[in-house]
């Protein structure tokens, strides 16, 4: 029994990371629509420059936030530079546009910033004061930042003028431009905001995985399977999907199927969602008219 | 015209271009530089040797998942451009051509026959990754090329019978899983051990290095073992199901991502077991320093090398001689703390010696032959008492291996030089 | 390369020897004198070229003509390898004979694939073939199947030898997958020009005005699957014979991510648009390398993002509209219809 919760919670701290990732996901698809697979290499490029920070001397509070803000820059810019010229383009360009950019940021991290694995920091203690030794401090630490973000964006998508603009772009440009809401920049916040969500995915994760340039390549097809899960376009729902997807991963790795089929495993979830509930378990069934 | 017919058509061009090529060809072949013909026994016109120069080659991966092991080829070409300043070998300069293979297999393949075929290479040196080198033993096995001190640690190369021209270097994963086993029998006979390995062919060996230095008694010592995969993010469940299997010894047969992971959960669940960690993984900087150096404290390992961060080693003759070499020619991103470019220093150290002792004749199989000869060969860099041996029927340069303990800033060695055979 | 005009074409049309065929006769001769011309292992790397053109042909069927965005096509060449390689090891067929099994088994995978896969439009179609191709080297060093797959230590062949004394094995190698591809060309092209493709290319522009005419959509949808599964598996197993080894390493993500980079590169709509495709995937990393030592990948990324932005429709796109412009040479349009 000690084993199973062991198990449980030990999926649920995991299940943060790919809760964090999806949420980025999701903040980028809310607001353009589209679903960028270089979402991960722009978080493991953050975190690259959090650890700089971090070693030219900067306390880890004031490189979180520095981070975060570099972040946001990046997104924009990529969002504004990048992106931009196609937007009129097929749906087929954005994607050999997204694989460009996977390949150069990863190449760019390994070349500037050395593909040996590296350790980062965690701002949490390093020992349980607690007593309890199933939930490390960091790991419940990255569940209570996942659930903080979550709840912040949440509340942008919801109760702001800002995040109702945001959506209102991505779902109706057209119109949207006619009330006054000025399209472009919204893509550029939403890039930005995706951005800085993976940024915080990846200062939160790179304690336990190891920081190196492929840090994230290995979180996303689990984290892509969290979004699908949970919905892609509902902030609330991915990141139940992302602890869905670690506690799945692990109680079926240690009961069920073997340590060895937990990839296979989530392969099987996305196509399984795809086919059977494309919005996510809460995601909302859009309607295309002909 | 018709589909049909514009079909026929288009087969025919095919057809009579195909014939016409045969024709022509019949009439003798064209032969570019640095293309063996037909394997003929090597003469001193080995290609790639002239009065002046060696030309060798290698693929190493860096790009791709195991970029991190590209600095022990941009070590070895740093070594050589010494080598070379130094006034080369025999009066000869060293001319290491290494290219890029992502450690893909097919272009592993690619690259070594532009070695071979378009740079006429002499022969193959350091190449590394199991898959990659598997991909390319038997063509160069095949051409009589020598494939020297390759950087795996399986076990299939020491293999002189079948494949002659093929010969690792570091202590195989086999080896040192033995030498562990062997150290249990001994020091912990009432051990309960649980095994984490990676799940292919690196892992692999480490289990059958097991059986060997276990023997008849694999099953009452190994209760339980746990693989992951290199998709996994983590291995906290891995731990977590070993741990609950009630081991108090644990063998962490994992590459530095995953050893470290284990290093940590390990110590955040609480659990302090008897805990072996593999040779790849014993790397401060990699391994250790992410998992948290006092989380790391007491975990052992098996070591044939000098560790660069042991304090002792700052006054160390041949560890001074390495930082030196770094210092001077070593380009700016590689780390001197880094094991992997010790290991670099230490197989071209090797390497010179075979050049050395075949003198004058650098034909391929006096080549092969002299690294077949390797007697009681140290390099500074190792660990003193450990030797290189080899003979024709013998392919495992490092047989034996000395433990070491983490004490939370370097490796501190203890007990004898234990041997696997 | 483009000689038609945008109007519908009848199937049978009396024809005259245009330009056009002369240029593939061109082609066709230089594709098989060059072996002859060039050292060994620069033909193992044309031989690598025509491989991938028969990939990216597979692909570009299903992305270009019919419009399903596939990221996953590297988990069949890796299926059609294996089961070329099984046959071969196991069961003692012999090699030429392995490349008819490959196609066979990854069209009916393919196919099954596809009736499963085709309710996934675009996004979410890319999204669920990305995920297998990542999958795709997991399951292969799976315990079950390692009695045939060699597991993670994969499967070492011996390498075909040429029956004909004139010829060595590279070349002799090189000449039969250089047929291979010659004849799965023809095929494709008979498809694209008939029916089937102005069918496929409805289902690609208007997918729903498409099922309203009599076109199965979900048959024509996961025969196209079926179809590009068949070629990217030829591909595989073609190139399992001749590197002569293969393991799950061979399959990474990046395959698959280059066969769709390559289609579009070379203009995903377009047959000969392969061609320079699969020139570019096997030449252009290398390239890189030698051009930057240290950080070629970004190298790569920027030149991708250059070339959609200068050729969105790939070569075959801008060969299009340099023939537009050098035809109506007053009035340039620029046009992103995209035409083989």
């Amino acid at each position: 029994m000690q084993a199973f919760f062991h198990q449980l919670l030990s999926g649920i701290a995991i299940g943060s990371i790919y809760a964090a990732v999806a949420l980025a996901l999701v903040m980028i698809f809310k607001a353009t629509h589209q679903v960028n697979f270089a979402q991960g290499e722009l978080a493991m490029f953050s975190t690259y420059i959090a650890l700089t920070l971090i070693h030219l001397g900067v306390p880890y509070p004031i490189a979180f936030v520095l981070t975060i803000c570099s972040s946001f820059v990046i997104g924009v810019a990529i969002e504004r530079l990048i992106m931009r010229p196609f937007r009129h383009a097929p749906p087929l360009t954005p994607v050999i546009v997204f694989i460009g950019l996977l390949i150069g940021i990863n190449g760019l991290a390994g070349w500037q910033f050395s593909p040996v694995s590296q350790s980062f920091p965690s701002p949490f203690p390093d020992h349980a004061w607690y007593g309890t030794t199933y939930l490390s401090p960091h790991e419940i630490g990255m569940i209570a930042v996942t659930l903080i973000v979550l709840g912040i964006v949440f509340a942008f998508f919801r109760y702001t003028k800002l995040g109702l603009a945001m959506r209102a772009a991505a779902e109706n440009p057209a119109s949207s431009r006619l009330v006054g809401i000025r399209v472009g920049w919204m893509l550029a916040l939403g890039w930005g905001l995706a951005s800085a969500l993976g940024s915080v995915a990846g200062m939160m994760a790179a304690p336990i995985v190891s920081l190196d340039p492929n840090m994230m390549g290995q979180i996303l097809l689990y984290a892509f399977a969290a979004a699908l899960l949970g919905g892609i376009d509902n902030p609330w729902g991915a990141p139940i999907g992302g602890f869905l997807i670690g506690i799945t991963e692990n109680l079926a790795g240690a009961y069920v199927v073997g340590e060895k089929l937990k990839l296979p495993l989530a392969l099987a979830v996305i196509i399984l969602v795809l086919l059977f509930k494309p919005s996510g378990l809460f995601g909302r069934t859009v309607v295309v008219r002909v | 015209m018709s589909k049909r017919n514009r079909l026929v058509v288009t087969s025919g061009i095919a057809l009579a271009a195909l014939t016409g090529a045969l024709l022509v060809s019949g009439c003798g072949k064209k032969k570019t530089e640095g293309e063996t013909a037909a394997p003929s026994a090597p003469t001193s016109n080995t290609p790639g040797v002239t009065a002046t120069e060696i030309k060798i080659g290698q693929t190493m991966p860096y790009s791709g998942a195991l970029a991190a092991y590209g600095a022990i080829g941009k070590t070895e070409v740093a070594f050589f451009k010494m080598i070379n300043e130094k006034g080369g070998i025999n009066g000869r300069k060293i001319n290491l051509i290494s290219y890029d293979d992502a450690y893909t297999p097919p272009k592993t393949v690619e690259l070594t026959r532009k070695l071979v075929e378009g740079d006429g290479v002499a022969f193959l040196f350091g190449s590394v990754g199991t898959a990659a080198n598997t991909a390319v033993q038997p063509y160069l096995n095949e051409k009589k090329i020598p494939q020297l001190f390759i950087a795996t640690g399986a076990d299939k190369w020491a293999d002189p019978a079948k494949n002659p021209w093929t010969i690792g270097w570091q202590p195989s994963y086999r080896t040192e899983a033995t030498i562990y086993a062997r150290y249990i029998l001994k020091e912990k006979p009432d051990a309960k051990v649980c095994v984490l390995f990676q799940n292919d062919d690196f892992g692999k060996d480490y289990i059958t290095g097991l059986k060997d230095g276990f023997g008849n008694q694999y099953d009452k010592f190994v209760i339980k073992t746990a693989s992951y995969e290199v998709t996994d993010p983590t291995v906290d469940s891995q731990i977590v199901t070993l741990q609950g299997a009630g081991c108090d010894t644990l063998i962490s047969a994992a590459t530095p991502k995953w050893g470290a992971g284990s290093i940590r959960k390990v110590a955040d669940i609480g659990w302090k077991p008897l805990f072996f960690i593999s040779n790849v993984s014993a790397s401060i900087t990699a391994v250790m320093t992410p998992a948290g150096l006092d989380k790391s404290t007491g975990v052992i390992t098996g070591l044939y090398l000098k560790d660069p961060k042991d304090p002792a080693m700052a006054t160390d003759p041949g560890m001074m001689e390495y930082r030196a070499f770094m210092k001077q020619y070593a380009p700016a991103e590689l780390n001197p703390d880094d094991a992997n470019a010790v290991f670099a220093y230490g197989v071209s150290l090797s390497l010179v010696q075979v050049l050395k002792q075949a003198g004058n004749d650098l034909s391929r199989e006096s080549i092969m032959k002299q690294a077949a000869s390797l007697s009681k060969l140290t390099v500074p860099v190792g660990i003193p008492g450990i030797e290189i041996n080899t003979s024709a029927t013998d392919f495992r340069p490092f047989a034996q291996m000395q433990l070491g303990r983490f004490n939370g800033t370097s490796f501190e060695r203890f007990g004898d030089v234990l041997s696997a055979e | 390369m483009v000689t038609e005009s945008a109007a519908i074409s009848s199937p049978v049309r009396a024809r005259r020897v245009t330009p056009f065929t002369g240029v593939v006769v061109a082609l066709l001769v230089i594709a098989v004198v060059a072996p002859f011309a060039l050292s060994g292992f620069r033909v193992l790397q044309l031989t690598h070229i025509v491989i991938y053109a028969v990939a990216v042909l597979g692909l570009n069927l299903l992305t270009g003509f019919s419009g399903q965005i596939s990221l996953g096509n590297g988990a069949f060449w890796a299926l059609g390898s294996y089961t070329g390689v099984i046959l071969l090891t196991y069961c003692g067929v012999p090699y030429w004979a392995t490349p008819v099994a490959s196609g066979a088994v990854c069209f009916i995978l393919g196919y099954l694939f596809g009736r499963v896969a085709t309710r996934l439009e675009g996004l979410y179609l890319a999204l669920g073939t990305f995920a297998l191709a990542i999958a795709t080297p997991q399951i292969l060093k799976l315990d079950a199947f390692e009695k045939w797959t060699g597991g993670s230590q994969g499967v070492v062949m011996s390498k075909p030898r040429s029956p004909i004394a004139a010829l060595d094995d590279d070349q002799w190698l090189y000449l039969f997958c250089l047929l291979v591809a010659i004849i799965l060309f023809t095929v494709a092209w008979n498809i694209v020009r008939g029916r089937t493709g102005r069918a496929l290319s409805a289902l690609r522009d208007h997918p729903i005005a498409a099922g309203t005419l009599t076109i199965d959509t979900l048959a024509y949808k996961s025969i196209t699957f079926g179809v590009s599964a068949m070629y990217t598996g030829i591909a595989g197993g073609l190139s399992a014979i001749v590197t002569g080894f293969i393991s799950p390493d061979s399959f990474p993500i990046f395959l698959s991510i280059q066969l769709l980079v390559g289609g579009v590169l070379g203009g995903i709509a377009s047959i000969f648009g392969t061609l320079f495709g699969a020139a570019f995937i096997e030449l252009v990393p290398d390239l890189a390398k030698s051009l930057s030592d240290s950080a070629p990948a970004v190298l790569y990324g920027v030149l991708l993002i250059v070339c959609m932005k200068v050729m969105p429709g790939g070569v075959a796109g801008l060969a299009y509209r340099t023939r537009s412009w050098l035809i109506h040479r007053s009035s340039h349009r620029s046009s992103h219809r995209i035409r083989t």
